[in-house]
């Protein structure tokens, strides 16, 4: 079972700075983490690999730093990884990311299974892998906490909000996955020492025979118009004193509010 | 930290040691220090991680990495826990003497699933009326043909129950003196070995402390070390190769306590600045930073010499285990202070810490012991010149 599992090289916190000039994140001294999401669905693949056999090839599209994140793939035990990177990829939204992940797994060819983290903790829009799954124009489930694969195909239990699912799908198929799916292994001394070592292939726009109308900021139709840090909430007021009172002193306050 | 001058790998052995003992041992030290819960799952992950076989040949399975890469794992370790520390440690412990004496089939036998982490060894000499007097030990091995017939309890042994595969030292003919004992392998499970109860200790709480129970247990001769006659040199030659480690184990335990006292002084207001502003802090956490890197720098340069092959290292060794141990103490009880009230309570690691260095300051021999192993080699080496 050949499965290729797509991640992201993510700034190592969920509250980055946005510099209120540019609206840009600003990412000195932050430093990167795999999407945390990402290393769970690399430790599903590589769990669906030791009961089935078979290949586990993981892939990012990102700058070319973005190496270490393949890198820590690799010292967890995937078998082969790819930088998919080009300065055309540049400004891409879900849509020019989903379009140029889905070109490069179609020009890495062989696979039964994509696995995606459920989002990306920095953009946060959970429409990547769905986004592939359409650019292939194959089955998808999302949100999976389970994933037993036999005869062809995927039984999926999906967790939702109020409840869980279970589906099944045809393989090949995409599926992304939650972070009560398993926990992700630490890295192995024998796989640090290969990912040392291991030269990282890159593929270009030309490479996965991309449409530079298709990729980067050209392909994207999202437009950021703004990136804000919204107000933050200011801090409570404390009532204190016996009990009575503070019952009193709440009772007042929403009058005073005119909340009821 | 100050460049040792590591290589890549050993530089890649202390981050990975690192980051299993921040993610999986901080999260349940203080619950297994409670329950003194055997660290199975910790150990689990070292396993996963191909760090239990650093000291073991690529032959046998191992990384082949040597002395000092043990040391850094074990510092890292113990820097989060001593008693996952030890626990690490006290299986490499009980390998030694099959590394370092086993025959070609005794190796191939048991050092792949050491090294792999599947199975943990443990080191059984002390008896309750033989600690620092070793050679006092009752527990006897009787020939019988193709065999040996053991009898008697060893005492306090780490991991203990735990393990697979154990070192055993046992007299085989009192007459001979200190040619009189044997070292063995056996095998949880052989007839006649049993265990005591676990012990409840002061420190190193998650660490499996246990009588080894020898009844008419059956031992075949191939599971001998090195040869008759032969136990104590290997118990010794053992200690020589793993105080480094306890060294190491200290250090990793001070530094530990030294990183929390930081942290705690830099937060800690009184009179309206933090503590660490203070003269009086800044002077405890220079004298503790500057013991812990005189400690380091000794266990580090002492684990190279023996990497680098050197062969008459007893007297440096006991160097390594004496010093950084009481500087751990120090260094522990200085944090404690340094946290003052608050060091004091379960809530802070600090106090743990203190409970736990102690011990290195008892096990593999004595910082007694080890005074007086060095003091025979200055009197050794003055009778060179
Ligand atoms: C938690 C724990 C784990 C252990 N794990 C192991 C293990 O895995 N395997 C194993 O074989 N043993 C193990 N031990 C045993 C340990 O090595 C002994 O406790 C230690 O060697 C000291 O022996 P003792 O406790 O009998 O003390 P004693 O020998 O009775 O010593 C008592 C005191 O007298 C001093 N003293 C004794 N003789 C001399 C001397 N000649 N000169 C100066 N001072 C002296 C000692 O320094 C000490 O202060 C463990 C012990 C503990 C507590």
């Amino acid at each position: 079972m050949d499965i290729i599992v797509c991640i992201k090289q993510v700034p190592d916190t969920t509250e980055v700075k946005i510099n209120p000039e540019t609206n840009t994140l600003v990412r000195e001294g932050v430093p990167s983490i795999v999407n945390p999401f990402d290393e769970n669905a690399i430790e599903a693949a590589l769990a669906l690999k030791e009961q089935h056999g078979g290949k586990v090839t993981v892939i990012t599209m990102g700058p070319p730093q973005a190496k270490e994140a393949l890198k820590q793939a690799v010292a967890m035990g995937a078998d082969e990884v790819y930088l998919v990177s080009d300065r055309a990829f540049a400004g891409s939204d879900t849509w020019a990311t989903s379009y140029t992940l889905a070109q490069a797994i179609k020009k890495i060819g062989k696979y039964d299974l994509i696995l995606c983290g459920k989002q990306a903790i920095d953009g946060d829009t959970a429409q990547v892998g769905p986004g592939i799954a359409e650019w292939l124009n194959i089955p998808q489930a999302t949100f999976a906490v389970k994933i037993e694969v036999a005869d062809n195909k995927a039984k999926v239990e999906r967790m939702l909000e109020e409840e869980n699912e279970i589906v099944e799908i045809p393989l090949p198929a995409v599926i992304t996955v939650v972070k009560q799916i398993n926990e992700p292994r630490m890295p192995s001394l024998k796989g640090m020492m290969k990912a040392k070592k291991s030269e990282i292939p890159t593929l270009s726009l030309a490479d996965i025979n991309g449409d530079p109308e298709k990729a980067g900021l050209k392909g994207s139709p999202t437009q950021v118009v703004k990136i804000f840090s919204p107000p933050a909430k200011g801090g409570g007021e404390m009532l204190t004193g016996e009990p009575a009172d503070i019952a009193a002193g709440v009772v007042a306050k929403i009058k005073e509010r005119k909340i009821i | 930290m100050l460049d040792y001058g590591l290589t890549e790998e050993q530089l890649m052995i202390r981050e990975l040691a690192r980051k299993i003992a921040l993610e999986k041992g901080v999260p349940v030290r203080e619950k297994l220090d409670e329950t003194g819960e055997f660290p199975w799952e910790i150990m689990k992950v070292f396993a996963e991680s191909d760090l239990c076989g650093l000291y073991i040949d690529e032959k046998y399975g191992g990384t082949g990495m040597g002395e000092l890469a043990f040391c850094l794992a074990t510092e890292e370790i113990s820097r989060i826990c001593g008693g996952i520390g030890v626990t690490f440690a006290a299986s490499a412990l009980g390998a030694s003497p099959i590394v370092l004496y086993g025959s070609e089939e005794q190796k191939k036998k048991y050092l792949p699933d050491i090294a792999a982490g599947k199975k943990l060894a443990a080191f059984g000499l002390t008896e309750a009326n033989a600690g620092s007097d070793a050679a006092g030990m009752e527990t006897t091995a009787t020939k019988d043909g193709d065999h040996y017939i053991l009898n008697g309890t060893k005492q306090w042994i780490t991991n203990g129950g735990e393990a697979d595969t154990y070192s055993v030292i046992a007299i085989s003919d009192r007459k001979k003196g200190s040619r009189g004992a044997t070292a063995f392998i056996l095998e949880k499970g052989m007839p006649g070995f049993t265990f005591g109860k676990k012990e409840n200790k002061m420190g190193i709480r998650c660490s499996a402390t246990r009588e080894l129970v020898f009844q008419g247990c059956k031992v075949p001769k191939e599971n001998v070390i090195a040869k008759e006659g032969m136990g104590f040199i290997v118990a010794m030659k053992t200690l020589d190769m793993t105080r480094p480690g306890i060294g190491a184990q200290a250090v990793g335990i001070a530094q530990g306590a030294l990183d929390e006292a930081i942290k705690y002084a830099k937060q800690r207001v009184q009179f309206g600045k933090p503590i660490i502003t203070l003269q009086a802090i800044q002077h405890m956490l220079a004298d503790m930073a500057t013991q812990i890197e005189a400690a380091r720098s000794l266990v580090y340069s002492v684990a190279r010499a023996i990497d680098n092959g050197s062969k008459d290292f007893t007297k440096e060794a006991a160097m390594c285990k004496l010093f950084a141990s009481d500087t751990a103490m120090r260094v522990t009880t200085d944090a404690v202070q340094i946290l003052g009230g608050y060091g004091y309570m379960k809530e802070y690691p600090v106090e743990k810490m203190m409970r736990d260095a102690k011990i290195t300051q008892i096990y593999e021999g004595t910082n007694q012991i080890q005074r007086n192993q060095i003091g025979l080699g200055l009197i050794k080496e003055a009778a060179k010149k």
